[in-house]
């Protein structure tokens, strides 16, 4: 593959510079008066990030540092995904205030850039060494800002069970690293296929090394049975955070996902299918089953995130170029839904203070009738509706599914989304139907911004779907191809 | 192959490090009492991957375990800072770092 000796830093461009970026950002921070801080690096870090995403275009493809690091098409499209995903949670921590009237600390767009940076190497990375420090530069950075409501007792207890929880699944895909490069002979994914690919038996200490990795990727994919910290940690953390968590990290885990189980063990694809579809099929059903008695919004989205990253898995589950296509469409489809859900949970405050109980959303029709009608849009569409783009997501992935034989696990995912529609649809009633109660204040103008698209979005995403599905297909080939 | 890994042989590393990974995950698992022991569990996991890769690595006549191991002792660091952080903040709001008092949240 790679002249080893190659450096060829070009590559790597966008990654170099959003690093130099956010470093530069960091330290004005510290210099800017008190006032204009949190607004001034929010533009900046909003700027690094449209900066990125153009170096993302422009950047050559290739092998770069070694063959530990790769640029390609399916590397350009997830690293666009994760930009996209940051730059709408920093848009939300504009208007956000702790109480009536602080403001964010001006490290956490900050630590969002570094987040996103580790996100992007997770990305690009074709090398187990390159996989766990993407992935940790992204989680530490993520379990700082979980804790960010430094006087929030709810946000620390949030942060200290993400580290706990987090770090232990760090930990197991670490010791899953070491198992298969000892058994392997290698940390590259184009010498782990060759080295498996000679052995006529896989030897069994490779095999629970592929396992572990599995584990310690599924929980930062928050997948049944590893998903037990979503919930409070959605409900702890700082709205921006969790709108954050919910997607970047999560996309760049399901590149590694695609990336590792099909470039690496693709030829042991028969051993893990089996164990795929079963977590693919829990987690569709235990988040359309554990969402029912939610009464908190933050909850229910939690509970929503681990039934979505369930029915994104059948894309993986399928094994095949048109399956890694519908799990990114699946995925596009998500970004959208999700950030544009989120904006409107962080309107959702009274006289200042975030409320959260789904009966605060009662009578929105009539009190706000266009967040009503945008939030209305999101749980359509994540209960896919047509021709909603949540239903276009849902339709790809039971299409390739079907197609490589898994009836089972496509009359599951039907059944699921039916009950999960029912979750779905009550927060519409509850906003459509009931009697309004007390006001929301007036939304700020970059919440509005970001539902108001996002809904624009989520309604035309037919209009999209053809260029959309090329570029998805272009991304699966060059992965799976 | 070392010497000394060929004199003594490539299980009793494998078996001491499991043993580790076992003490660690069962020390996040059973205990019930102190935030700071599962700090230390953390670690103890992934000071097992290290002896894994560095046993592996001599084996194999590879650089890239020990490159690695090197690696993930400086991430040790940096998780164990954050860690150390947010039980800080955690013990400034709550009064207690007992394991059981980790409940304000419930589902």
């Amino acid at each position: 593959m790679a002249v080893p000796s190659l450096l060829n830093w070009a590559v790597a461009l966008p990654e170099i510079a959003l690093a130099c970026m956010g470093s530069v950002i960091l330290v004005l921070g510290v210099f800017l008066q008190r006032g204009k801080r949190f607004s001034s690096v929010v533009l900046l870090s909003v700027a690094a990030l449209i900066f990125t995403a153009f170096l993302v275009l422009l950047a050559p493809s290739g092998v770069g540092y070694s063959g530990t690091f790769v640029n390609d098409t399916f590397a350009r499209f997830m690293n666009l995904l994760v930009i996209v995903g940051a730059g709408c949670a920093i848009i939300l921590s504009v208007s956000y205030r702790v109480d009536k009237n602080t403001p964010l600390p001006f490290e956490i767009p900050v630590l969002m850039l570094f987040s996103t940076l580790g996100a992007m190497l997770m990305v690009s990375s074709i090398n187990l060494m390159a996989l766990f420090v993407g992935l940790e530069l992204s989680s530490l950075s993520i379990y700082i800002l979980c804790a960010a409501g430094r006087e929030n007792l709810l946000s620390s207890e949030a942060g200290l069970k993400y580290f706990i929880l987090g770090s232990f699944a760090s930990g197991l895909l670490l010791y899953g690293v070491s198992l298969v490069y000892g058994y392997t002979g290698t940390m590259e994914y184009s010498g782990l296929i060759s080295a498996i690919r000679t052995v006529d038996t896989v030897p069994m200490g490779l095999v629970v090394g592929i396992v572990f990795i599995l584990v310690g990727l599924c929980f930062k994919l928050s997948i049944v049975p590893f998903h037990m910290w979503t919930p409070d940690v959605y409900q702890g953390s700082l709205t921006p955070v969790t709108a954050y968590m919910s997607v970047a990290p999560k996309f760049a885990a399901f590149a590694l996902l695609l990336r590792v189980m099909l470039e690496s063990f693709g030829t042991m694809a028969p051993r893990w299918a089996l164990l795929l579809e079963a977590v693919s099929m829990l987690s569709m059903v235990y988040g359309a089953l554990a969402a029912i008695p939610q009464s908190n919004i933050k909850r229910l989205m939690a509970y929503s995130s681990i039934g979505h990253m369930g029915y994104a898995m059948m894309g993986l589950v399928a094994d095949s170029v048109w399956g890694v296509q519908a799990t990114l469409i699946y995925l596009v489809a998500y970004l959208f839904m999700n950030s544009g859900a989120f904006a409107c949970i962080s309107a959702m405050r009274k006289k200042g203070y975030e409320v959260f109980d789904i009966a605060d959303l009662a009578g929105l029709s009539k009190t706000d009738p266009g967040m009503a009608a945008a939030l209305a849009i999101f749980m359509f569409s994540m209960a896919g509706v047509p021709p909603l783009a949540g239903f276009f997501g849902k339709f790809v992935v039971f299409a390739a599914a079907w197609q490589s034989g898994f009836y089972g696990l496509v009359f599951v995912a039907v059944i699921s989304s039916v009950i999960g529609a029912y979750y779905y649809l009550r927060v519409v009633k509850v906003m459509y139907f009931d009697t309004p109660v007390q006001a929301f204040d007036h939304p700020a103008p970059s919440l509005v911004l970001v539902f108001g698209s996002m809904s624009i979005v989520t309604v035309l995403f037919v209009a999209f779907l053809g260029p959309l599905m090329t570029v998805a297909q272009q991304a699966a080939v060059a992965l799976a191809g | 192959m070392n010497p000394t890994l060929a004199a003594i042989g490539l299980g009793p590393y494998l078996f001491v490090s499991a043993v580790l990974l076992v003490l660690g995950v069962l020390g996040i698992f059973l205990n019930r009492k102190n935030v700071i022991i599962l700090l230390m569990a953390l670690e103890l996991i992934l000071l097992s991957a290290n002896l894994n890769l560095i046993a592996f690595s001599s084996a194999l006549g590879d650089l890239s375990g020990q490159v690695m191991v090197l690696f993930v002792l400086t991430i040790a660091a940096a998780e164990a800072a954050i860690g150390l952080a947010i039980v800080t903040v955690y013990f400034r709001n709550r009064g207690s770092i007992q394991v059981e008092d980790i409940t304000m949240m419930k589902g």
